[in-house]
């Protein structure tokens, strides 16, 4: 397979790599460059673990080829704090124990992100359908719901 | 393996005239070789970038909507809830935020898949496809251009660029619905798409209804015009459409339903189809997707 020369831009660096024509996004992200916040899962679209924002909407990594992410900004999960400080949605899902084995949550993160950009006071009805894209096996979602909501504009 | 970003139609154009497979949100052909159901082409050509290929537009003749529009664009486009509410209603079923964001009409049409959401409302509603080469553009109805699963009518230098649908007259109403088993990441069990135009009086005039994964294409119901056109959508005549729904229908078995539950639920969709689309021709706004409107399929 022939090697492609491709700069990627993560949480506004550039990262130069060499990488085979048809590399996923997500194991560039985790084998190249090094950011393994960004989970693979089901490596098939189904459950979201591997969810990355681009050009701020969530996409899943594992089914999308780096190359063609070339010259769009990739935000993970590592891009999402400010300095040594948790995002407020971090520190709810924390508060509310909306975290367990934490593999889903880097990206329920990234979907829910994307959600409150778009929509800063979601129903629960809007959650439910921005999280959609994203299994969790141990929560029940309910936590994790609260915890967005609790970020959302208006809640608490 | 070679890969290419294109920048402008023409680059595109010529990449698929050489060999290479178009590439979109990937939503298909990279899921395909992650499933290993297919490897990735020797040869793709990226078409993302290619902006002229995206947006909904109003023309004289109806509406154009470039093959690049996602599905995210389409549930929520105004122009296309307004005339063509059952296409709507497919986008907002498909996949989840993430597919909705990178997934495309074009690439949908063209993967001519027999579960495919959004292929029966566009054939109810009489869409038509252009398609693109560098000898020249065509359009053809978009019936001629499923010949299978998997399989369509396009030559292999042929893009698409556009998927076309005319105007509706006044009093119209569109609506697709699926059976499902959850509420999102999910595949169409059966489904039914209707668009329905009615007279000053509220009776039929013009009706059409295609089904969703019935058949080794989406078809279009034949000979529906007997029983309803000049009559109003009473019980009889959605039983009417719900028998003959079943009756064309050539479903299979397999992991997702039986042949007969899928006959049957045929028919279920089929009359719901129909008179949630009567009732928007009727001037009532049932909120897109008519499936959480109805309580159609998984509950939550």
């Amino acid at each position: 397979m022939s090697t492609h020369d491709i700069t990627l831009t993560v949480n506004g660096i550039d990262y130069p790599v060499a990488i085979e024509t048809g590399r996923n996004l997500v194991s560039v992200l985790r084998q190249e460059i090094g950011l393994t916040g960004t989970k693979e899962g089901c490596d098939d679209c189904e459950c979201g673990a591997c969810m990355v924002l681009l050009d701020g909407q969530p996409v899943n990594s594992c089914s999308y080829l780096a190359a063609q992410a070339q010259g769009r900004a990739i935000t993970t999960i590592e891009g999402v704090m400010t300095g040594e400080t948790l995002h407020p949605l971090q520190q709810n899902l924390l508060d509310e124990g909306g975290v367990q084995c934490g593999f889903c949550t880097p990206g329920m993160i990234m979907s829910a992100t994307a959600l409150l950009a778009r929509n800063p006071s979601p129903t629960e009805e809007d959650i439910r359908i921005g999280l959609s894209g994203n299994l969790c096996r141990c929560t029940g979602y309910a936590k994790i719901i609260a915890a967005v909501q609790r970020t959302a504009v208006g809640g608490e | 393996m070679s890969f290419v970003i294109a920048s402008t139609l023409d680059d595109a154009l010529s990449a698929v005239a050489a060999g290479a497979r178009p590439v979109a949100g990937g939503s298909d052909l990279v899921v395909a070789a992650r499933h290993g159901k297919a490897p990735l082409p020797d040869s793709i050509v990226a078409i993302d970038r290619l902006t002229e290929l995206a947006g909904v537009t109003t023309t004289a003749d109806g509406i154009r909507i470039g093959a690049l529009t996602t599905h995210a664009v389409l549930m929520t486009d105004p122009a296309i809830i307004a005339s063509c509410t059952g296409l709507a209603d497919a986008c907002a079923l498909v996949g989840s935020p993430a597919t909705r964001n990178v997934g495309t009409i074009g690439g949908n049409v063209m993967n001519s898949s027999p579960a495919m959401d959004t292929g029966a409302p566009l054939l109810a509603l009489g869409a038509t496809v252009e398609l693109r080469s560098a000898a020249g553009t065509r359009v053809l109805p978009i019936a001629d251009l499923w010949t299978g699963p998997g399989r369509t009518s396009a030559a292999a230098d042929e893009l698409c660029t556009a998927v076309l649908v005319p105007a509706v007259p006044d009093r119209t109403g569109s609506a697709y619905v699926r059976l499902e088993y959850r509420r999102a990441m999910e595949i169409a069990v059966v489904g039914a798409g209707a668009a329905v135009t009615l007279s000053a009086d509220g009776t039929i005039e013009r009706i059409a209804v295609a089904l969703t994964a019935v058949a080794p294409t989406i078809i279009a119901l034949d000979a529906l015009d007997g029983i309803a056109i000049g009559n109003v959508a009473d019980e009889d005549l959605l039983a009417g459409i719900a028998a003959i729904a079943a009756e064309q229908a050539s479903p299979i078995s397999d992991l997702r339903a039986s042949d007969r539950y899928r006959r049957h639920c045929i028919g279920v969709m089929a009359r719901r189809a129909v008179e949630a689309a009567v009732r928007r021709a009727g001037g009532e706004a049932i909120p897109v997707p008519v499936n959480r409107a109805y309580g159609i399929g998984a509950a939550r």
